[in-house]
């Protein structure tokens, strides 16, 4: 359809006031907001995406398609809370606990926002407790963490521990990434994925809730 | 401010170019060309059979297939100082089309691929072997999506056309297959005709011709001080044409030249001046670039390294004499003489590139060149097709933009948490960094592994490949393409070659 493949367009330039404008007339035009949101802005988000990996455009593209999808999505939402539907999926990120640096995180998490993800950022230093605490009480399907050193690296351990505890192992999934972070470490302590940068971050994160 | 290397001081530059007058003043140049002989004897150059050394007049000698005797032409100051008022001190190239490419100007780098190379280095066998038209094909459409390499050179010699057609077969191929303008040369004076024609035909008159060049023609002098007679006529040729030349002085360190650098610059002064004295003389005006390729000479493998420190020092120091002149500047840099795409071949090309353009050489031939000077190598091409914009990036120095008052940016930084999306960083983000292409490796480990764990070789044929295939056909009319294919034709039967090889195999 081609006002939806103006949509799809608008994001990819990054048009921030185009795109709403472009939503409010599929809606206008009775087109369903579950079909807005998958062929319009998903389509559209993809396509970034591709054209990130292979590096026809760069990260500020991606981000500037985010924004003009955040946009887009305010017209959406509550049409789409009202036909009970929900979002992609609601992640809980955070630097693990002992760990200041911030930056790859918070990377990570405009990526997974731009993806079309409700992201729950709890900051740097965040203890193991308060990722399973606020993942149980936001009903987040995924656990996202990251370490700079390889000292803090080791606290991150105890967060699948504590889901194996509470019996929800499988039901909350974890990801974890960062600089001395290796998919081996993942397997070690039990995490279900891991993601070497941000844009493997959104792909695994998909995966992991079978989006892909 | 635009960085700049400087290796001579002003009073040296002054010495150096003393010496050289000097020289061809009192011992001249030997010159083996009757033509160009009588033209500078008609404008008061002192003629002399042989030359005279020490020893008394060495007696001139029946040389190779000219019949002609070698003789000395002693220049003096005053036709020096004329060439050097007439020759223009700046001159533009244009792409087939008519385009503006080039502005030999001020401090103005452009890069040129390595020319007349013997052989290629095979990416399938890693075996260095002779090209032939398919191969040049792929180099033409290669070089028409290198964005920082900006003119076309006849790189290589194809093999499977006569030798007698060897040097406008390349420049024909490149004028159908690619529009980037074309450093190229001849081999016989014969050649010269179809060369230029090949060039009417593609800009429509002799003047169009003059007023839009699309091509700058080596000429070399032979060390020491001699003009050979193919040569100097070319000079001569290209002159009266208005076809712009760069002469490419190739005095060797030690061997066909003073070991020194200052002595190997005297040298190369007076064999460059020479050349803009019989180019000003043919016809005042005619456009030329102040140019080299010399080297030292390697005493232990008997070889010209074109990858040593000092021979890139020598084209910086004569580039800085030509500058002193206020003339347009070439030089034979950034390439390497190793035998595979290595690191040696990185480093050389690498450190070349990066002096050409902290001191600002106009014309800069030698990307993709291996084996000193006899090799081309296509992935080397796009690798050093990198290197040439990261030495262009350095060449743009640091500016501050938008960078005053700092404190609002910061501000925004310290409010959204980053500047990833920030007006100043989308304004400026393509202008302060330089992209390279995907044979510069910048993923982190993972992701490289993810890709294939390539080496920088794979990676750079990988590139070949997906540029050769996004080529897209030269926009110059389709019977202009005819006129070239007809004259290449008329060329090669004059030699006995019926047909051109077939272009369209392996497409």
């Amino acid at each position: 359809m081609e006002l939806l493949k103006g949509i799809a367009a608008a994001l990819q330039a990054g048009d921030e006031e185009q795109t709403p404008v472009l939503i409010q007339q599929a809606v206008d035009s009775g087109i369903p907001a579950k079909q807005i949101l998958d062929e319009g802005l998903i389509t559209g988000m993809n396509r970034v995406g591709e054209l990130f990996r292979d590096q026809e455009i760069f990260l500020p593209d991606v981000l500037l398609a985010a924004r003009a999808m955040y946009a887009g999505l305010a017209i959406l939402k509550p049409l789409l809370l009202k036909a009970k539907i929900a979002p992609l999926g609601r992640i809980v990120i955070g630097s693990i606990q002992g760990d200041l640096h911030d930056i790859g995180k918070n990377l990570v998490g405009i990526m997974l926002q731009g993806a079309g993800f409700e992201v729950i950022d709890l900051g740097n230093d965040v203890a193991p407790e308060r990722f399973v605490d606020t993942a149980v009480k936001e009903q987040a399907s995924i656990i996202g963490m990251s370490a700079l050193l390889t000292t803090t690296m080791l606290n991150m351990k105890r967060v699948p521990e504590l889901l194996r505890d509470r019996g929800l192992t499988g039901a909350i999934k974890t990801v974890i990434g960062g600089a001395p972070v290796t998919a081996e470490y993942a397997r070690k302590i039990g995490a279900d994925a891991y993601g070497y940068d941000a844009a493997n971050a959104v792909e695994v994160v998909k995966q992991l809730i079978g989006r892909a | 401010m635009r960085p700049k290397l400087q290796l001579l001081t002003a009073d040296l530059i002054q010495q150096i170019l003393n010496e050289a007058r000097t020289i061809l003043a009192e011992l001249g140049v030997e010159i083996h060309n009757p033509g160009v002989i009588e033209l500078l004897a008609a404008h008061g150059a002192q003629v002399q059979t042989g030359r005279e050394s020490a020893e008394g007049t060495v007696p001139g000698f029946r040389s190779g297939n000219s019949g002609t005797v070698p003789v000395t032409v002693r220049i003096p100051g005053a036709l020096i100082d004329q060439a050097l008022k007439t020759a223009p001190k700046t001159f533009r190239l244009y792409d087939v089309l008519g385009n503006q490419t080039h502005d030999f100007s001020g401090n103005n780098v452009h890069f040129t691929p390595g020319s007349a190379a013997l052989n290629i280095l095979d990416y399938e066998t890693q075996v260095i072997r002779r090209p032939s038209t398919r191969d040049y094909i792929a180099y033409a459409k290669l070089v028409s999506r290198l964005a920082n390499i900006a003119a076309q050179s006849t790189a290589f010699i194809p093999e499977d056309v006569t030798e007698r057609i060897s040097d406008s077969y390349r420049l024909f191929l490149s004028l159908l297959y690619c529009e980037k303008p074309v450093v190229t040369g001849t081999f016989t004076a014969e050649s010269f005709a179809v060369m230029r024609d090949m060039q009417l035909a593609v800009r429509g008159s002799a003047q169009a011709l003059r007023e839009k060049p699309m091509t700058v023609f080596s000429c070399c002098p032979t060390a020491p001080l001699k003009w050979s007679d193919v040569t100097s006529q070319n000079v001569v040729d290209c002159a009266r044409n208005w076809l712009p030349v760069e002469f490419i002085s190739m005095p060797l360190s030690g061997f066909m030249a003073p070991v020194t650098l200052v002595g190997t610059l005297v040298q190369h002064t007076a064999e460059t001046l020479s050349g803009i004295v019989i180019s000003q003389l043919a016809q005042p005006g005619a456009p030329i670039l102040y140019g080299g390729s010399p080297a030292i000479f390697d005493v232990r493998r008997e070889t010209t390294p074109m990858g040593a420190i000092e021979t890139m020092m020598i084209d910086c120091a004569y580039n800085e004499i030509g500058k002193h002149l206020g003339l347009p500047t070439q030089a034979y840099i950034a390439l390497s003489d190793a035998k595979l795409l290595d690191a040696q071949a990185g480093l050389e090309s690498g450190i070349g590139a990066t002096l050409a353009a902290l001191s600002g050489i106009n014309n800069v031939s030698g990307p993709g060149m291996l084996d000193f000077e006899s090799c081309q190598s296509l992935e080397k091409l796009v690798l050093d097709n990198e290197i040439c914009g990261m030495a262009l990036r350095l060449a743009c120095g640091i500016e501050p933009r938008d960078d005053f008052p700092a404190v609002p940016l910061f501000e925004e930084m310290l409010r959204e948490k980053h500047l990833l999306i920030s007006r100043h960083t989308r304004k400026h983000l393509k202008t302060e960094h330089y992209f390279p292409g995907s044979v510069i490796d910048r993923s982190n480990r993972p992701r490289w592994l993810a890709d294939g764990g390539k080496t920088l070789g794979e990676r750079a044929h990988r590139q070949v490949q997906e540029l050769v295939k996004a080529w897209t056909p030269s926009r110059l009319p389709e019977t202009t393409k005819q006129e070239l294919v007809r004259l290449m034709t008329a060329e090669a039967r004059r030699y006995g070659m019926e047909t051109l090889p077939d272009r369209d195999k392996g497409d």
